[in-house]
């Protein structure tokens, strides 16, 4: 294949990907919205209230051997009735998520050998790549951690970023320019790629957390008035947040996913730091690019340390880890686009 | 939310944890005031509102133009604005990053951090050559715990839970079934693990506040200096070559490697086709330099990327452009002037440049000429003249002259890109001192003032050559500090107990517990089985064990092993 075929191939790949993502989208929210799960987690809630102690479950084959006399069954049963189920939005979605991942893989890889060169050259190629990043994140804490109740908004991320990709930033195939010309680049960039990627999962979880803890104040409140069990007042609750796990998880699920970010981030500002002295003779100028990555790493500390201080945690902490997404979105988008600086190679 | 479900790495340390209940005190006098001056300063809290203060700060660095960068945009911010940019100037906001009070909460952030982070050092050194602690009385109560009965005697068990947890790479303290001890410790073994986890934190930590002072060891003690060299000419490491010279406040001149450096051949490659026609692939400078005036010469390709190391010095290649040779005679007939002038580029997809001549020795009138060069020129078809492609494939320049004071021996330092006093000192030769010329042609000025030939096209290239001595001290810094993070958020700190006492039936009853900074793991579970041995497998769940949650199973010290989401299904 011809150069000009492998980046028509490309861009045609980018459109079946754009297309998976949204139906897998609507798929996704059609799991929150009238999901086999539901019902289900009503009764398990009530085993929840029922058990003296939930804690984590340290050995998921053990909790399975369990299961046929231990107070744990409920929940194991329920697992092979979703199996079991044949409507399941929930893995329509995953499988179309897998498609369009595949697809937006293949997105990448042809642009990468049209080019015969790396395929984070240009913004285009830069914002397809974090894109990509995200629904990887995504796809690993669906399947590590259960949490598919992200798909919808992880969805809904990656199919505004690749829009704005293809409508605004799109750009054709071309060679690097000499300064990006560096095996730093796989390096650097692909580290702020994956960083932003798990950002991103982690900015979605923490905005689901804040809604989540508004929803689940709100309903002590209520409970607290009615004179009832907390726990059966959640299991009432309309909305698509029923299905979202408690707002403890969705904590915990974002600091995760932040701690995992977070090393990868700092270590791409200082790889950048030691290409910048390779390429522009310096390690840090205070260009805007590394001011506001600076910044940036400097919101998630803020973030990392508020999540573990009294007084801090929750949603203040919550707030700081949504200033540090968006600066991070600033670093993207502001700075190449509203300054002038070294990192301008739009 | 429990303690239990802090994260490691991210806990924060009790002392800091304190911030909100301490009282503010009455009549304790300036020590008092001072201790609580300093317990504030090293809280969280303070140290949370510094990080915000640091990012905001940084914030005006971004969108105003600064001095360090871009001198020239300030100069220009100075002129579009001339009411801000004054007070703008008063708080330092050109020069944020030098700026005293940027200076001030860095400073104190450091200092904060400092304060709370070698205390925790030493503590955290003494913990870790300390026993783990005693066994508490009622294991069934932590987190992780299990009980089961065995034949064995209970010194024989608990030699066993040594050697277990020994292999395990566990510190482990035995106090035996029959020691004087008594209490609770009687019996058990205490064990302890993860001391890595608040190693790494402080190392981070540290490795930030030495982060910090290669910073400031580099620009004391480094230079940095820009040139601009044309092809064919020999640049000397010393200050007068220097266009722009930024030395650091303990700089001498006498640091400076006296290596010489010619550039041969200037060789940029553009894309000839497709739709990025034009577009830069590479840049190639042949250089040839001599690290002393001695010492033989080597050739060396300077690139993007790849820059020279000489005698302690890192050189590198910036930007590049066209010097395009002249030679001026004057009224007399005298050659004036022979070089090459480098021009600037106003435009770079085609690299049109522009350039000033000023040819002071011309007599009896000092002769100036302003010249556009496009390197491949071309006619639109609105009949302008453009350059349709950056590298000179058809290079042509429009020249005007102007003759009379270049007003050089005023005092006031000029550009070499601009002409001064047009219109008062200097008088344009009007329409006849304009012509379009290329590579060889000689124009001959109006009222034999002179002539200029346009001999040909080299290119130049800018140079920054500069040393830093903070460069692999920040290095170190900055490799320790992503270890350091790494390593606290993977690593956890975890203690076993296990005590074995004599049972009914001559049987012993064994019990187990675990407790985890962060969320459990399965290890606890690995290490109960490893006690049990194959013979006794678990039968039903012992008290304590809850497995509510599902499908967090993989151990191991880096696991963040545990269901985020437990209560979902």
């Amino acid at each position: 294949m011809s150069s000009a075929d492998l980046a028509d191939l490309s861009d045609k790949l980018m459109l079946s990907t754009v297309v998976l993502y949204i139906v897998a989208m609507v798929a996704y929210a059609a799991d929150l919205g009238f999901g086999p799960g539901r019902r289900r987690r009503e009764t398990a809630e009530a085993e929840a209230v029922s058990t003296a102690k939930v804690l984590v479950g340290p050995d998921g084959a053990a909790a399975g051997d369990a299961a046929a006399t231990g107070p744990a069954g409920a929940s194991a049963t329920g697992d092979d009735a979703e199996q079991a189920e044949p409507r399941d939005w929930g893995q329509l979605a995953v499988v179309l998520n897998l498609l369009g991942w595949g697809a937006h893989l293949g997105t990448i890889v042809t642009r990468g050998l049209a080019g015969e060169r790396w395929p984070w050259g240009n913004m285009y190629e830069f914002l397809t790549a974090i894109a990509f990043a995200a629904v990887t994140a995504y796809l690993f804490v669906a399947f590590r951690y259960k949490a598919r109740f992200l798909g919808a908004f992880v969805m809904l991320a990656a199919v505004i970023a690749l829009g704005v990709a293809n409508i605004w930033l799109y750009d054709e195939v071309g060679p690097l320019v000499p300064a990006l010309n560096s095996y730093w680049i796989a390096i650097h960039v692909s580290a702020a790629i994956i960083a932003t990627g798990a950002f991103t999962v982690a900015g979605a979880a923490t905005i689901l957390y804040l809604f989540k803890a508004r929803q689940e104040a709100r309903q002590q409140v209520r409970a607290a008035a009615a004179d009832g069990p907390p726990l059966a007042a959640g299991a009432e609750a309309g909305g698509l947040l029923a299905r979202v796990p408690s707002a403890d998880n969705l904590d915990r699920l974002a600091l995760r996913v932040t701690m995992f970010a977070f090393p990868i981030w700092t270590a791409a500002i200082i790889m950048g730091a030691i290409w910048a002295d390779e390429a522009w003779g310096r390690y840090w100028g205070w260009d805007p690019k590394e001011i506001w990555s600076f910044i940036t790493w400097i919101a998630y500390a803020a973030y990392l340390h508020a999540r573990a201080t009294a007084g801090w945690r929750g949603r203040k902490a919550a707030i700081l880890s949504l200033v540090g997404f968006a600066c991070l979105m600033f670093n993207f988008f502001g700075v190449n686009y509203m300054f002038s600086g070294l990192h301008s190679y739009a | 939310m429990n303690d239990t479900d802090i994260e490691p790495g991210t806990a924060a340390p009790p002392e800091r944890q304190a911030a909100e209940e301490v009282p503010r005190p009455r009549g304790i006098g300036p020590l008092g005031w001072l201790r609580w001056a300093w317990r504030q300063l090293t809280t969280m809290r303070t140290a949370l509102i510094l990080l915000f203060l640091v990012a905001l700060g940084a914030v005006p660095g971004s969108i105003l133009p600064q001095r360090g960068q871009a001198p020239e945009k300030v100069d220009q911010y100075f002129k579009d604005h001339t009411v801000l940019a004054p007070w703008f100037d008063r708080l330092s906001l050109f020069d944020v990053f030098a700026a005293p009070w940027f200076a001030a909460i860095y400073i104190l952030l450091f200092v904060s951090l400092a304060g709370c982070v070698i205390p925790r050092a030493f503590k955290h050194y003494r913990a870790m050559r300390a026993r783990p602690p005693a066994a508490p009385r009622n294991l069934s109560r932590l987190p992780q715990s299990e009980s089961y009965e065995t034949g064995a005697t209970p010194d024989e068990v608990l030699a066993e839970a040594r050697e277990v947890l020994r292999r395990r790479r566990f510190r482990v303290d035995v106090s035996a079934a029959d020691a004087t001890k008594g209490g609770a410790a009687k019996g058990s073994v205490a064990a302890e693990k993860g001391y890595l986890g608040e190693t790494g934190n402080l190392v981070f930590h540290l490795a930030l506040l030495a982060l910090l002072f290669a910073l400031g060891l580099g620009s004391s003690f480094g230079y940095r200096g820009n040139v601009l060299l044309t092809e064919g000419n020999t640049f000397a490491n010393s200050l007068s070559r220097y266009d722009q010279f930024m030395p650091g406040r303990e700089f001498d001149s006498d640091d400076l490697p006296p290596f010489t450096l010619t550039l041969d051949d200037y060789r940029a490659t553009y894309e000839t086709q497709g739709p990025k026609r034009g577009q830069a692939t590479d840049f190639v400078a042949k250089v040839r330099y001599r690290e002393t005036p001695g010492s033989p010469e080597k050739s060396y390709d300077l690139k993007v990327n790849h820059p020279l190391d000489v005698g302690g010095a890192k050189v590198y290649m910036l930007g590049h452009g066209y010097s395009p040779v002249f030679t001026v005679r004057d009224a007399k007939g005298n050659v004036a002037f022979r070089d090459a002038v480098p021009f600037l580029e106003v435009e770079n997809r085609g690299l049109t440049s522009e350039g000033v001549i000023k040819v002071p020795d011309a007599e009896p009138e000092q002769l100036a000429f302003y010249a556009i060069l496009w390197p491949s020129a071309a006619v639109t078809e609105d009949k302008n003249v453009t350059s349709a492609f950056p590298a000179p494939l058809n290079p042509m320049i429009t020249i005007s002259s102007f003759k009379g004071d270049l007003g050089l021996d005023s005092g006031t330092p000029q550009s070499v890109y601009k002409l001064e006093g047009i219109g008062t000192t200097l008088q344009p030769l009007g329409k006849d001192g304009q012509k379009i010329m290329k590579p060889g042609e000689t124009f001959t000025l109006p009222d034999g003032a002179g002539s200029v030939t346009f001999e040909g096209l080299r290119e130049w290239m800018s140079l920054s050559v500069n040393r830093d001595p903070g460069r692999v001290p920040a290095l170190v810094a900055a490799v320790l500090a992503i270890v350091g993070v790494v390593a606290s958020f993977m690593v956890r700190r975890r203690r076993v107990w296990v005590r074995a006492a004599a049972g009914k039936g001559g049987r012993t009853v064994v019990e187990v517990g675990g407790l985890t900074l962060g969320n459990p793991t399965s290890e606890f579970d690995d290490i109960v089985a490893a006690l049990r041995g194959p013979q006794e497998r678990p039968g039903t769940d012992a008290p304590g064990t809850d497995k509510a949650g599902d499908g967090e199973t993989k151990a191991g010290d880096g696991e963040t092993a545990a269901s985020a989401t437990e209560s979902e299904e």
